[in-house]
């Protein structure tokens, strides 16, 4: 084969910097980044993916959990599982939990493991804001959920209506719990969301302009973005219900003129972008995977991104669809109306771009490739219900009726869940260093997608017989008992299926320790710059910063065309790929600071529930937290790297830029 | 583009062009001097190293103050919806008068006379204002080298803003005892909603100028990191800015 290459395929591996004794002192750094305690302290941004990752997967337990209890009380007319007050506890925390401690965090494990390693990068720009945004997440879970030992979860909906949230329609503390866990849970969002913007804006590698880079980063970037202008939305709406409750401030009291209306705006303005950071991140997974497993690039790279901002954009401009129920006024249900029957045309582009991707192409249907198609199919049909609600009168009968809940878990479920379920078992190999299993892969996606079917396909049935959502029970006569018992019966299938998924990690684990199969850097002849290092991802993610010359350079490395025009292999993963190698590296140092700090958050919540005394402990906390960041070397002062030290620069956290240095410069 | 980026990060620091350098401070700095004024030069242009060429500081900066936007965006709307909604202007409550001039709500006060002081808050939005010029005065002066001015300029701008939120402490305390307390009404928790979330903004801000100063007393912070107060002066101007916003919404804007 007669390809001419004009640069070394190969990677290059391992330049070594030596690293100085650290000195002694109060302030000094903790070192270790192995061993259970290094957990606590590790900035590393694979670590703390991993820890996102496992963190969501148990709250997906616990909401699943909270599901099955919806289900088993609905299951037949007059249920009598749970009482009228528990039921609505159970049904808020189930989305409040799948919203706020599934969806979202798992979508933040992709980021933060796949970001930096698709873009070239070392780590993220700030580690220790992102250690920070990951244990003020999961402080504000946690906090949420001691609300049911604590007088009761919060009751109000995952939306939260206003004037059901006041004291008077409310008079226990789980909206209290809502209103702050959900502050703590946003700021969380919301530093990531600054961090990641930065380290994708200013750490790609050389030769990676913005149009080079994976459909994936592509995706996380907008939603990025997407939570840096709606997180402060709904903070605002928070903040506006703490005060109400516990303040005695008048924004949601009706008597005094309040406007309920204005929680709904604020809650939508919010919640509608919300919509799409749930999913684009799952379209980010999938237009990884689908290029992979139809060995094609991706069908018409630019309408893929160009797509994913123009959503991004008009998510925007389409949030008064929940409210047309509300009485907004001819105009606005029009304008309402238009917009969102709009969005539909960007997203139909990327479902018909996918399914031009895998046209002609040499398709392999793994575990991962399944999952994919398995979005595109169900993700259609909770678009086509969504452009149903564009339709408002039609959207105005729907309104608050079961075919409203078929329609957000055909988009969650089947467009996000089973995305990011794709990407766990695509990317399994490159953080854990072995496959999943194909056998286990299948028993659960099979029973996730029937479970799934059978539990919303219904649902929409129920809504257009008028069954109303929320409700506690159903009388017999409403007729709703036969649909009831195959939803709830359908549910315990995908219970099935995320048991065979558990099952599937347990087994693969153990059968990769008795036999180790060396899974190599790529094992699915894949196309970013995560595969081209080794399989786990060394501490240090690339031996030498790679150098882009193209979308997909990975892939370009590895296959060429010849003379006819033929694709053809130039190489072969093992040999070309950096064998992780290098070592000392010079990288951020671990520290304790964002978990002291992220412990005050919940400290300051309880004291303003319960007594202000608790807020000398935690405003200690706080301080000490705050300080300690602030004083501690924000990077070990005797390390040689080089002249961009900006490391004593406290106010900000800069390490990791001046870290990532070009040791592969001489290669250009 | 591509190759500008491969350029750019590679470059080693003893080739960034010197073209830039302020040729007008070199005849009266000394030798050591001069060669700081090179490496100030260096780092602060931030960002060498980086895609975009915005330091990861700055950009950041960026970033949380396009999320402030927002943050504002939804008081602001809050408080005008809040404002139109209030029936007390109704039953003579307004806070306009006649001519429509900003009298504020009537509560108490013997003579029924608005809590809103018009002068007073505009003496103190300028002292406000204010402090946008001796903050650029601080940058401009550390970017130099000249660290006294540098302190005298940041303390200037820290007790600048004081007054300001001293002034604002002062006005809340009045309209308390004049009636308008946070409780007392839509208009009461909105009002103290919107400018309270400033005054907190406006004290962080105060805070970091304090950090900045301290941080130059130990040595930690000189004109080779001018570029951190650059970046507090955004946050600074931003507030600043935000305040004018206010300012015309809430005090001056006739119905």
């Amino acid at each position: 084969m007669a390809i001419t290459e004009d640069r070394p395929l190969a990677l290059e591996a391992g330049t070594i910097t030596k690293v100085a004794e650290r000195p002694l002192g109060a302030l000094t750094r903790p070192q270790s980044d192995v061993g259970w305690a290094s957990w606590f302290t590790t900035v590393d941004h694979k670590k703390i993916g991993i820890m996102y990752g496992v963190g969501s997967l148990f709250f997906f337990l616990f909401g699943g959990v909270e599901a099955l209890m919806i289900r088993i009380q609905l299951a037949a007319p007059n249920g009598q599982f749970l009482s009228e007050s528990l039921y609505n506890q159970v049904f808020t925390m189930h989305g409040v939990t799948m919203v706020f401690l599934v969806i979202m965090p798992m979508a933040a494990a992709f980021a933060n493991y796949l970001l930096p390693l698709q873009v070239g990068a070392r780590d993220v720009a700030f580690p220790r804001l992102n250690a920070f945004s990951f244990w003020c997440w999961l402080a504000g879970a946690i906090f949420l959920n001691t609300s049911w030992f604590l007088g009761g979860a919060p009751d109000g909906g995952w939306f939260a209506y206003a004037p059901n949230t006041s004291v008077t329609f409310a008079p226990g503390n789980g909206m209290d719990f809502y209103a702050i866990g959900l502050q703590i849970v946003g700021i969380a969002s919301l530093v990531s969301a600054i961090n990641l913007i930065v380290t994708v804006l200013n750490m790609r590698a050389p030769g990676m302009s913005l149009l080079k880079m994976p459909v994936l980063t592509w995706m996380l970037l907008v939603t990025q973005f997407l939570l840096l202008f709606a997180v402060p939305v709904i903070t605002i709406a928070l903040f506006l219900l703490t005060f109400d409750r516990s303040f005695g401030a008048n924004f949601f009291n009706v008597s005094e003129g309040g406007s309920p209306l204005l929680w709904q705006h604020l809650f939508w303005i919010f919640g509608h972008p919300e919509v799409y950071i749930l999913i684009l991140p799952a379209f980010g997974i999938i237009s990884e995977v689908i290029p992979t497993f139809s060995r094609k690039p991706i069908f018409g790279y630019p309408f893929m991104v160009g797509s994913g901002i123009a959503i991004g954009f008009m998510g925007w401009g389409v949030w008064a669809h929940h409210m047309f129920a509300s009485g907004l006024g001819e105009i606005s249900v029009a304008a309402f109306s238009l917009s969102t029957m709009f969005i539909a045309v960007p997203t139909g582009v990327k479902i018909l771009n996918w399914l031009a991707t895998m046209w002609g192409g040499r398709l392999r249907f793994t575990t991962p490739m399944l999952f994919a198609c398995g979005v595109i199919a169900m993700f259609t049909i909770g678009g086509l219900s969504g452009v149903t609600h564009a339709v408002a009168p039609s959207d105005t009968q729907q309104t608050d009726t079961y075919y409203i809940v078929a329609h957000f878990h055909y988009v969650i479920f089947g467009g996000s869940l089973l995305g990011m379920f794709s990407g766990f078992y695509f990317w399994w190999p490159k953080v854990f260093g072995h496959k999943l299993s194909e056998k286990w892969g299948k028993i659960n996606f099979w029973l996730m997608l029937i479970g799934f079917n059978m539990t919303f396909g219904p649902m929409h049935v129920l809504g257009l017989q008028g069954m109303a959502r929320r409700h506690h029970s159903y009388a017999k006569e409403d007729g709703f008992g036969f649909w009831n018992g195959i939803v709830s019966a359908g549910a315990f299938v995908i219970a099935l299926g995320t048991l065979a998924f558990l099952i599937n990690v347990w087994l693969s684990a153990r059968n990769a320790k008795r036999n180790p199969v060396e899974v190599g850097p790529d094992p699915w002849d894949a196309r970013s710059l995560e595969w081209s290092t080794a399989s786990p991802t060394p501490v240090h993610n690339f031996d030498v910063e790679p150098i882009v010359e193209f979308q997909d350079d990975w892939w370009h490395r590895k296959w060429g065309k010849n003379d006819e025009g033929k694709v053809v292999r130039k190489a072969y993963p093992e040999d070309i790929a950096q064998d992780g190698s290098a070592t000392d590296v010079h990288l951020p140092s671990p520290s304790y600071w964002p978990l002291v700090l992220s412990l005050s958050l919940p400290m300051i919540g309880y004291s303003i529930i319960f007594t202000f005394w608790l807020l000398i402990p935690a405003g200690a906390l706080f301080l000490a937290g705050f300080l300690g960041w602030a004083l501690e070397p924000a990077d070990d002062p005797e390390a040689a790297h080089g002249h961009d030290d900006h490391g004593h620069d406290n106010d900000h956290d800069a390490d990791a830029t001046a870290d990532a240095e070009v040791e592969g410069a001489s290669n250009v | 583009m591509s190759e500008a980026t491969m350029a750019d990060s590679t470059m080693p620091d003893s080739k960034l062009p010197d073209s830039k350098l302020p040729d007008s401070k070199l005849p009266e700095a000394t030798a050591a001097e001069a060669a700081e004024i090179v490496t100030a030069h260096n780092a602060d242009q931030g960002g060498h190293g980086t895609t975009t060429g915005i330091s990861n500081n700055k950009l950041m900066m960026w970033a949380f103050l396009g999320s402030e936007c927002l943050l504002f965006g939804a008081l602001i709307s809050t408080y005008l919806l809040y404002k139109e909604r209030f029936t007390g202007f109704a039953e003579g409550l307004a806070p306009f008068d006649e001519d429509g001039r900003n009298i504020g709500p009537r509560f108490g006060g013997e003579n029924g006379e608005g809590v809103f002081d018009i002068p007073f808050t505009s003496v103190s939005s300028f002292i406000l204002l204010g402090s946008s010029l001796t903050m650029v005065l601080a940058l401009s002066a550390i970017r130099r080298g000249e660290y006294r001015s540098f302190r005298i300029w940041t303390l200037t701008t820290a007790a600048l803003g004081s007054v300001f939120i001293a002034g604002q402490i002062y006005e809340f305390t009045e309209f308390v005892e004049k009636g308008l307390g946070f409780s007392t009404n839509i208009f009461g928790s909105a009002f103290f909603t919107l400018t309270g979330f400033h005054g907190v903004h406006v004290t962080i801000g105060i805070v970091m100028l304090l950090a900045t100063y301290i941080m130059h007393k130990q040595g930690r912070l000189n004109s080779d990191k001018a570029e951190t107060v650059e970046i507090v002066g955004l946050y600074w101007h931003f507030v600043d800015v935000v305040w004018i916003l206010i300012f015309t919404i809430v005090y001056l804007f006739p119905q």
